[in-house]
């Protein structure tokens, strides 16, 4: 196999990582709360403004500034669903859909205010990895690792934990979990706070390899959702399958043609996959 | 133990109950029975807190449930094994269990309890890893009254426990409920099985679209020409 | 009523002889414009087709025109309709399975904003051609020339108010036909209606096709009146989302409702823009997005709608 076709099938692996991550982090919320938080990846670049600003100008160092940067973008979740989502809960689904694009705007352009509209990059010179004539960046490398990890550790809280054993039970019969002395409201707040979490994540290893700018969300955001579609709302397991499909066609794609025409590429795949099998990859026939 | 008194409560501009009063005392298994949407479901839902009530009070043990959040009901001490077992389809059993032991009191002793359900069903035991989706009705109806067990409830309420089971299966459902009263928990059961249940029950009351008609021993209820005509068939 | 509509009318025909700046003038076209494909966009969307694609069609009216144009000479009077039967093409290839498979909701929402950024991705993709994310101006002749279909602003001006009454007349012919208490019918349970022998498909699509072809019409006029194209403000999520906003603001069931909220929106942020000037970037659209996001939360049926419900109970 040519080296540089290897290199875009690794690079759309470790790529795979954190857009399975972000994808978990959208999944979770859908399955619980039942919206779509179109402003998902704005959250991101929330916390890689975080992260700069932490890092990059007050010279807080990056093994601090992340887990900050973790926690404050799963406070924007808790934010995001107590001033935004938990008001409309009751009316048409579509009506949360375009609040949190409200938001969207809100988050974009409040970034503009205090950033401006540059790029702006923490400044940091990772290593590229030598393997054979293979070249990996370290970075990218580590961001795989981490999100894996992350995924791992979200997994066993979801099994192990009486909340976590909660938000999957949630999904599946709402109305009872009174029953079960759980207070919905509680649930719904713990899962954003986690899915907030989950983006905070994604935008610590995500600082690393991109700049930051304003509408850097517009990068990762469409493709989340079409990742969470493809492997089927609610589904998990569909979900990390789904980004790594993505990831490939979006890296391979580009090595051939060009990354515009492979993130077409990976929408129109998407846009067909939804009539021939809409609930998913991965997901259950309602 | 568990007073219920002019209670009204129903969906939208639809008034499923209006004015039905019934006790419970402590270590009585009660029944509550009488026609397809006469509103026996309504009222169990009302009880556990699923559905607000429009008027009326429900007092149990002396606390008004009106003052509870609907999903400290439980911690009080009520657990409802509700209609259609409402088990978490995708959850294994075990993990159904589990979410029965949520309430933070119950926590603490969820592995003694466990084992203690497993004893009761020990078919649990062997299905604990299994999908509780994957299950046959009956397991499924054991699975949902060991969840409402875990959390050691002082009242149990057990809706239509015998709905849409195999004759042999509603049997053993049977079976199980009496064991349940042996073990000293007092229980109150909605049924349509009306002649199955008065051989288990102490009291029962008859509810006919809204509100309580007849009420009475099982035995009374037994030998009343109208409830024999009506509900037994006879 | 009449006399309202009468009044207004009138009222529209003045500024053009009023002593009003060009900035003013300007204002008021692009409030027209967009009212235009705002108008476009709830012909669709009052029927439960809530697309956030319609940055899609937007994108292929804006750009067909103006690269047939720059880089073949083919008048806007050609390029136009070619955009537009572009745009009506895409809507049936992904209107026409979506109805078919019955993509609804949250699902809808998903493939039409996949399909906006298709074409938005598709236009940067395409940059030798179409100057990419830096944008392209159409070849420019002196001004008013019919053939190359720019003007000065007055002429442009009664071009706006032009379209923008067509828009209106067809979203009442709209509301009018048959097809109204069918689609109603049809957001509110389409085996119910499929059931009373509507056919669901069909009304469907009419309306996808109707919405998209003004919506390109739309964004060629306002392309080749800005005489500037942006893949990012003529196409994708970003415009889609705006024209959803600024549509759901105003109100979407109501005639009127659309070009409410391109008064709304365009008067606002012109407002805010003068407001902070060029000291504060961005603070212009935060606040805008918190109004939005209140819009939403409060006012779902857009301020023509709470107005006209208002009007009703009074007059119960």
């Amino acid at each position: 196999m040519d080296i540089f076709l290897l290199e875009a099938v690794v690079n759309g692996i470790l790529l795979g990582g954190v857009l399975a991550l972000l994808a978990l982090g959208l999944n979770l919320i859908f399955g619980v709360i039942d919206v779509v938080w179109i402003a998902y990846a704005e959250l991101v670049m929330c916390g890689m403004y975080a992260i700069y600003w932490l890092y990059a100008v007050h010279g807080v160092p990056l093994f601090l500034a992340a887990p900050m940067a973790i926690v404050f973008v799963a406070i924007l979740g808790m934010l995001v669903h107590k001033l935004i989502i938990s008001p409309i809960l009751g009316s048409a689904p579509i009506n949360q859909l375009l609040a949190t694009g409200g938001l969207l705007f809100f988050l974009q352009s409040f970034a503009t205010l205090l950033f401006g509209a540059d790029f702006r990059n923490i400044g940091l010179r990772l290593p590229i990895i030598e393997i054979g004539d293979l070249f990996i960046s370290f970075a990218r490398l580590m961001a795989f690792s981490v999100a894996l990890l992350g995924m791992v550790v979200l997994w066993l809280f979801l099994k192990r934990t009486y909340v976590g054993t909660a938000i999957r039970a949630i999904a599946q019969d709402r109305e009872i979990m009174v029953l079960m002395g759980v207070d919905p409201k509680r649930v719904y707040l713990i899962t954003s706070a986690l899915g907030g979490g989950l983006a905070g994540l994604a935008s610590a290893l995500l600082v690393l390899q991109y700049d930051v700018h304003p509408f850097i969300g517009l990068s990762f955001g469409p493709i989340t959702f079409m990742i969470c579609v493809l492997g089927g709302l609610g589904s998990m397991i569909g979900g990390f399958v789904a980004a790594f499909i993505m990831s490939q066609i979006i890296s391979v794609g580009g090595f051939y043609t060009s990354i515009e025409l492979s993130y077409v590429l990976a929408f129109l795949l998407f846009i067909v996959m939804i009539f021939v099998r809409p609930q998913g990859l991965f997901g259950v026939k309602s | 133990m568990l007073e219920v008194s002019g209670l009204e409560a129903g969906y939208g501009s639809f008034r499923a109950l209006h004015d039905v009063s019934l006790t419970v005392a402590a270590g009585e298994a009660v029944a509550v029975v009488g026609p397809n949407g006469a509103g026996k479901t309504t009222l169990m839902r009302t009880v556990s807190g699923l559905l607000g009530r429009r008027a009326g009070r429900i007092v149990f043990e002396g606390t008004d449930l009106a003052t509870v959040p609907p999903h400290r009901i439980v911690e009080l001490g009520i657990a409802h094994v509700p209609e259609n077992r409402r088990l978490f389809p995708r959850l294994t059993v075990e993990e159904n269990l589990k979410m029965g032991a949520f309430s933070p009191a119950a926590r603490p002793h969820f592995a003694e309890r466990l084992e203690w359900v497993y004893s009761l069903f020990p078919r649990m035991r062997e299905r604990r890893a299994q999908v509780a989706g994957t299950m046959s009705g009956g397991e499924q109806q054991m699975c949902a009254i060991g969840r409402a067990l875990m959390s050691k409830p002082k009242l149990l309420l057990m809706d239509e426990p015998s709905a849409g089971l195999a004759p042999v299966i509603v049997d053993q459902v049977f079976d199980l409920v009496r064991r349940i009263r042996q073990e000293g928990f007092t229980v109150l059961i909605v049924e349509q099985n009306v002649r199955q249940v008065l051989e288990l029950v102490d009291r029962a009351y008859v509810l006919e679209v809204g509100t309580i008609g007849k009420s009475g021993t099982a035995a009374e209820l037994k030998s009343d020409p109208a409830i024999r005509e009506a509900y037994l068939g006879i | 009523m009449k006399i309202a509509w009468t009044l207004l009318g009138a009222a529209l025909l003045l500024p053009p002889f009023l002593p009003i700046s060009e900035y003013t003038l300007h204002i008021l076209i692009l409030v027209l414009l967009w009212a235009f494909v705002y108008t476009a966009w709830t012909i669709m969307g009052r029927f439960g087709l809530v697309s956030l694609g319609h940055g899609a069609f937007l994108g292929l009216g804006t750009y067909a025109t103006a690269l047939l144009w720059n880089h073949w000479g083919l008048t806007p009077w050609l390029g136009l309709p070619l955009g537009i039967a572009t745009a009506v093409l895409v809507a049936l290839v992904i209107g026409y399975p979506c109805s078919r498979f019955k993509v609804v909701g949250h699902y809808f929402a998903l493939v039409t904003l996949a399909l906006t950024e298709v074409v938005r991705l598709s236009i940067v993709a395409w940059r030798d051609v179409t100057g990419g994310s830096l944008g392209m101006t159409p070849d420019l002749v002196p001004a008013n020339s019919l053939m190359a279909l720019q003007f000065t602003r007055i002429t442009w001006y009664w071009v706006a108010l032009g379209v923008w009454a067509v828009g209106l007349v067809i979203w009442h012919r709209v509301d009018r036909s048959m097809t109204r208490s069918a689609m109603d019918a049809i957001s509110d349970d389409e085996t119910a209606a499929a059931a009373v022998g509507i056919d669901v498909t069909r009304q469907k699509l009419t309306v996808t096709i109707i919405s998209a072809a003004l919506t390109a019409l739309g964004g060629g006029l306002i392309g080749q009146y800005q005489m500037y194209l942006n893949p990012e403000t003529m196409a994708g999520v970003g415009v889609s989302l705006q024209i959803v906003f600024a549509a759901i603001s105003g109100g979407m069931y109501v005639i009127l409702g659309p070009t409410v909220g391109a008064v709304l929106t365009i008067v606002l942020q012109e407002f805010l823009r003068v407001l902070f000037g060029t000291h504060f970037i961005g603070a212009a659209p935060t606040i805008y997005g918190i109004m939005l996001i209140l819009f939403i939360i409060f006012m779902p049926t857009g301020i023509c709608g709470v107005v006209a419900e208002r009007m009703r109970r009074k007059r119960a």
